[in-house]
């Protein structure tokens, strides 16, 4: 499966990001194993190490196993203005984790991210490829609920 | 020759190449910069911002080790805005350090220590607010104390550039950045090779050997057991600069001395199984030139080398030596010959070698090194741990006087002792290899041609009988990746060789340059100590190898002949494909002898 992937692309160095990003998109984890790294180093002649500098560098990587779902809280000023602390609170008691941690049932991660470019409808949190915008406590709980319900 | 451009420097006029950093011309004519992370031997990296200085039309200081000088340029090394700088720099740094000079292992060699001193910084200007994490201890040979570390970069750039190992690097970014191993499996399940280049440029005690000091004190103190002591060739050169004589001072005398009044009860010598490696790797040689072997023969004594080709050269694992190295050869004597000539149960033995080298103790613990029936080698203690056991013993080692080594496992011949520089190994391989074919000595037994610390050394030697026999040196692992890619090349395209003979060792410099040295060990020292063990070979009365007595009579009365049967057994070895991911064994790839 990696290789396959790895293979779509030339064995040229510059191809580390684009491969990085389709391993970890086809990943049902989300994440970057130690072996698909074993298998991108051997496949792009780039040290184990180095791939794990990049890996760790970018925090849209994750080398850790991740949930179904991963929110993205804006951690940035403007959404910090405009109550982003008390969306994280109403995330930790609703999911019962801390940011960095997944759900129990796989469900979901909690993670900060850099500014959205949407100020304009700050506090506003992504999840997966979604973002959501004028957050209140009470719309975080019936986003949450709804992806839920989803399952 | 480069094109010159006119710098001043504090007012001080000079002119030097445009390719100089301004660190370096201020270096050459005497003005220190306060630096913490440059280092002459490595590349910059400008990570810690202590070496600033103020240049003239510049509005913001600039970092001296990574700037070039260009013509007309006015410098200031020292102005109260720089003092400043430094000083908050500084402050900074140790307020994110474990500050515990007085018992860390880098204790009044920290370069961190120092210079904190020197700039008269409040070490507690700044609250400490450092999250203590625990220590990497996973190694056999290095100890990395995160809580130590202060992010120079040096270990990643001497580990990734100088020896192209690869075990460490930068992990995740801005405040969180840190040095980390792969997936932070730790430096026993990294492609690390134990060679300590990263303890001997660390300049703090975040990066070092991971200590066996104890446990010999306590063999030595036991009465039970009996301790015999070997020292690698690089120590007799090492030791001095601790004690206030010059560096590169010749003490093998002095060493024996301190070693029997530390209490070890026999006091022999690495040197003695270097002459009998030579002969062991030497008859291996021969006979390969004479069956008109197309792959090389490729020395085995350096402990780095060896994990380095079972990670990243296995295809060439058939090349190398089957000889273990001396420090084990030594180790499996001391078990079975020496046992056997002194009466003494070899399980109340305790073998210790004294090494300049952090992976010896990877290698003491490799499974197959045991032969005897009992492991070759019990504890290696490093050049470092052995003046921390002279200075707690109390010895005033520069006035000690002289004293003889215990017979049996001691004599040495001048070929022994250059095996601790580059090129040593092959240049005491040659003398004996050209005896061995031809049946007479050479007349001149220098060759220059292999050694001092050029990278990459070749030669050529006119053997009666057989022809020319062309070999290779090459010190550091990029360096012996330049031989071993040509050697693949070679094997691949015309089916043989370029070289018959190669030495390789994975230390820059050879093992005078090991991990295990005394701090300061920069590529001048090296230098300087390899010159002291020419020196040493030149007043030796026996220069080659197979002239040793006592190596003539450990085959007389114990192994018969090199490469018999027994030596087979007791002194050759076999090696493992291991993995680049994390270093471990994922395979046999040679075999044992017989």
């Amino acid at each position: 499966m990696i290789k396959e992937i790895c293979q779509k692309y030339a064995p040229r160095k510059d191809n580390l990001i684009q491969i990085l990003h389709e391993i970890q998109d086809q990943d049902p984890q989300h994440y970057i194993s130690p072996e698909a790294v074993d298998t991108v180093a051997e496949y792009l002649d780039i040290p184990v190490n180095h791939i794990y500098g990049v890996l760790t560098f970018y925090t849209m990587y994750s080398t850790k196993p991740r949930g179904k779902n991963i929110i993205r809280l804006c951690e940035s000023p403007p959404c910090y203005i405009k109550g982003s602390d008390n969306m994280l609170r109403k995330l930790k008691v609703l999911l019962g984790i801390n940011i960095g941690e997944t759900t129990k049932d796989g469900l979901f991660t909690l993670e900060f991210t850099s500014c959205l470019g949407v100020c304009g409808n700050a506090p506003v949190m992504m999840i997966n490829d979604d973002v959501y915008g004028d957050l209140t406590e009470e719309k975080v709980e019936e986003i949450i609920e709804r992806i839920r319900g989803r399952r | 020759m480069a094109k010159t451009v006119n710098v001043f420097i504090d007012g001080h006029h000079l002119e030097v190449p445009e390719t100089m950093t301004i660190i370096e011309a201020a270096d050459k004519i005497g003005i220190y910069i306060p630096r913490l992370c440059y280092h002459p031997d490595l590349p910059p990296t400008g990570n810690c911002g202590v070496c600033v200085v103020e240049i003239a039309g510049n509005p913001t200081p600039k970092r001296a080790c990574c700037t070039p000088v260009a013509e007309g340029m006015k410098i200031v090394t020292n102005s109260k805005k720089l003092r400043s700088y430094r000083k908050t720099v500084v402050e900074m740094i140790l307020s994110n350090h474990d500050v515990t000079c007085p018992t860390c292992p880098a204790n009044n060699k920290c370069e961190l220590q120092s210079l904190a001193n020197n700039l008269g910084v409040d070490s507690e200007a700044l609250p400490n607010i450092l999250v203590k994490t625990p220590a990497d201890e996973s190694s056999l040979s290095i100890i990395r104390d995160t809580n130590k570390c202060i992010g120079c970069g040096r270990c990643i750039t001497v580990c990734n550039e100088v020896q192209t190992v690869y075990a460490l690097t930068f992990a995740e970014r801005g405040i969180d950045t840190h040095i980390d191993t792969a997936f932070s499996q730790g430096m026993a399940n990294s492609p690390c090779v134990n060679c300590g280049q990263c303890t001997v440029y660390c300049p703090t005690g975040a990066l070092h050997e991971r200590s066996e000091l104890d446990a010999v004190w306590e063999a030595i103190l036991d009465p039970e057991k009996h301790v015999i002591v070997q020292e690698a060739p690089s120590i007799r050169v090492s030791l001095g600069e601790e004690f206030g004589m010059p560096l590169g001072s010749v003490t093998p005398k002095k060493m024996y001395a301190a070693l029997r009044k530390i209490g070890f009860d026999s006091v022999m010598d690495t040197n003695f199984t270097a002459d009998l490696t030579i002969m062991e790797e030497g008859t291996e040689c021969v006979t390969k030139l004479k069956a008109g072997e197309k792959r090389p023969l490729i020395t085995s004594c350096s402990p780095g080398w060896i994990k380095f080709m079972e990670t990243y050269y296995p295809d060439l694992a058939d090349c190398v030596s089957t000889a273990k190295s001396p420090m084990s050869m030594f180790g499996v004597l001391s078990k079975t010959y020496y046992a056997q000539e002194k009466g003494i149960d070899p399980a109340k033995i305790v073998s210790v070698a004294i090494m300049p080298c952090t992976a010896k103790k990877f290698e003491a613990r490799r499974p197959e090194l045991s032969d005897s029936g009992f492991q070759d080698t019990d504890y290696v203690l490093t050049t470092r741990e052995f003046i921390r056991m002279i200075k707690e013993a109390g010895i005033d080692f520069a006035n000690i006087p002289d004293e003889e080594p215990d017979e049996g496992m001691s004599f040495y011949t001048g070929a022994g002792t250059i095996f601790g520089a580059t090129g040593g190994v092959m240049e005491a391989a040659i003398r004996s290899a050209y005896y061995l074919v031809t049946g007479t000595d050479l007349q001149n037994v220098d060759i220059t041609a292999v050694r001092g610390l050029e990278g990459v050394k070749e030669a050529s030697v006119d053997v009666p009988g057989f022809g020319k026999v062309n070999v290779a040196v090459a010190h550091g692992l990029s360096n012996a990746r330049k031989v071993l890619d040509r050697v693949r090349e070679g094997l691949a395209t015309k089916g043989e060789s370029p070289w018959h003979f190669i030495e390789i060792m994975a230390c820059p410099g050879g093992c005078v340059g090991g991990g295990g040295q005394p701090y300061g060990n920069d590529i001048a020292s090296r230098a300087r100590r390899g010159l002291a063990l020419y020196e040493e070979d030149r007043n030796l009365p026996v220069r080659m190898s197979h002239h040793n007595p006592e190596v003539l009579k450990v085959y007389e009365k114990f192994l018969g002949e090199p490469n018999s049967k027994l030596a087979l057994k007791l002194l050759h070895t076999h090696y493992f494909k291991r993995s680049v991911f994390n270093g471990q064994v994922t395979a046999e790839i040679t075999h044992k002898h017989g």
